[in-house]
């Protein structure tokens, strides 16, 4: 039934029309500068995955407490993951990277013996901020859909667990964070694409990803659209295929569910 | 040349030169003006779109996914190169090669375009769903007691799609202000942009960026409070479960 939808007659010719305006392009544009910039194009690509999974998997393990914590947690720790998601979601993702990078960053010399300490040479690098910017941003955000899905799963289930003996632990570790997971997952694709789409902004404290590297193409060689078309597509891809890894599980989990 | 490194804190965020407070208020006021023009584009092209979506042939709604689809996924930052360096000399071309004299975009024109079309790319999304949980019965209701296609939009579609995509547009409105800081890396001078000169001019970046976080922290404080007296207001007479 879904190949019959497709093969519809305006989709078949939306089809050629595409297919004719990327022939077009690749045979009338210029791409020369792709063989002499591929390797460092990949390295940036290879730099952008890295830091979208490390910082959607590190997100994702800090928001738990934070969405814990304004569940059933006491007032005060309530109040103080509370407020870092209000912090977190009212203020541009940018800001808070160069509050970080340049703000932090500015401190740091004047913290008597951290020049000497082990940890200098991370300090001056942009890397760690990049990382812990996102990775804040993607437990601020998931954090509020967590706490929704939290106080979401049914009270019977918690106290099916609880009268049965469970340790509180093992309820959250058994029944509580996995009935919580289900219920994110389908907003989980949606929530990496925009983690996607926030990894070009680590460009601007000097870390290289696919961005930067499309960047200095642009200045060195003084083309003006090709570069930028390919790092739109480049981007196009990679939601595509999160969208594709997303479907692909959340199918999985639905087949689990009903068998 | 100023010593700042001696100035207070108030001094430093005194309105008049050479405090800086002056220069975050005129950028938090660019940023608005941006992020709201933006907006009601944004709900013009995708009220629009979410109506065509719906009733639009089939050519119309595939063009629209691909629109959607397409503004989505790609990062606001590579949309805003596009539509600021590429955009300009796209259209210039355009314009020469149909006789036409060459026009100018400024920054200001080119932030607006691109919060349109982002805006509208989701606002599409947001008011088609909120459109599609109207049960039909309503729409046939109003149909069949004679009613012309722009008063069932007013007294039927509008009021019960309002509840369903307030929250929706409220998020959207919060993405548009923050989106804006993303034209300081094309030298726009919204709020973003210039608490980061003010910080490299004084060397006091803690201070000047936590001011600017500050500013936007009490604008979505402002704007969730109006959105949520809003969806008092529309949600009157409906049942809360």
């Amino acid at each position: 039934m879904f190949k019959a939808q497709v093969l519809v007659a305006h989709r078949i010719a939306l089809a050629l029309f595409f297919a004719a305006l990327f022939a077009l392009a690749a045979v009338n544009m210029q791409w020369d500068w792709i063989p002499d910039y591929a390797a460092k194009i990949l390295q940036g690509l290879a730099k952008t995955i890295v830091l979208l999974i490390s910082t959607s998997i590190a997100g994702f393990i800090l928001c738990i407490p934070i969405a814990l914590a304004q569940v059933c947690g006491p007032k005060p720790l309530a109040w103080l993951a509370h407020k870092f998601c209000t912090i977190i979601r009212g203020t541009p993702l940018l800001l808070q990277i160069w509050l970080l990078y340049y703000g932090l960053g500015s401190i740091f010399p004047y913290v008597p013996g951290l020049r000497e300490a082990w940890i200098w040479p991370y300090l001056i690098d942009p890397w760690p901020y990049a990382f812990v910017a996102l990775t804040l941003s993607f437990a601020g955000y998931e954090g509020e859909t967590m706490r929704g899905a939290f106080a979401g799963v049914a009270k019977g289930e918690l106290e099916a667990g609880h009268a049965l003996g469970m340790h509180p632990f093992t309820i959250l570790r058994r029944i509580w964070l996995p009935r919580a997971i289900q219920r994110v997952l389908p907003t989980l694709n949606g929530e990496l694409i925009l983690q996607l789409k926030a990894t070009p902004l680590v460009a601007t404290i000097a870390v290289v990803d696919t961005y930067a590297i499309f960047a200095r193409i642009r200045q060195e060689t003084y083309i003006i659209y090709e570069p930028l078309l390919l790092l739109a597509l480049t981007y196009l891809l990679l939601a595509g295929l999160i969208t594709l890894l997303c479907k692909y599980f959340e199918a999985k989990s639905r087949a689990r569910l009903s068998s | 040349m100023l010593n700042y490194r001696d100035m207070s804190v108030a001094d430093l965020l005194a309105l008049a030169p050479p405090g800086w407070g002056g220069v975050l208020l005129d950028g938090l006021w660019l940023s608005l003006q941006v992020a709201g023009a933006g907006y009601i584009i944004g709900l013009l092209i995708g009220g629009s779109g979410a109506l065509l979506k719906i009733s639009g042939g089939p050519l119309t709604r595939d063009l629209l996914t691909c629109y959607t689809t397409l503004v989505r996924s790609i990062p606001e930052l590579v949309l805003i190169l596009l539509i600021y360096f590429a955009g300009p000399v796209a259209l210039n071309q355009l314009l020469s090669a149909l006789g036409l004299p060459k026009i100018e975009i400024s920054p200001l024109v080119a932030g607006i375009t691109v919060i349109a079309l982002v805006q509208g790319a989701y606002i599409t999304e947001v008011v088609r769903g909120a459109i599609e949980a109207i049960p039909v019965g309503h729409i046939e209701a109003a149909r069949s007691l004679g009613m012309r296609p722009f008063t069932i939009f007013r007294r039927i579609t509008l009021p019960e799609l309002l509840p369903t995509a307030l929250p929706g547009l409220s998020n959207l409105w919060l993405i548009a202000t923050k989106d804006t800081a993303l034209l300081a890396v094309v030298g726009f001078s919204e709020l973003t942009l210039v608490a980061r000169q003010a910080a490299a001019t004084t060397k006091h970046h803690l201070l000047f960026l936590c001011a600017a976080g500050l500013l936007y922290l009490i604008v979505s404080v402002i704007s969730n409070w109006l959105f949520r007296r809003l969806e008092n207001r529309v949600n009157r007479g409906q049942s809360h479960v």
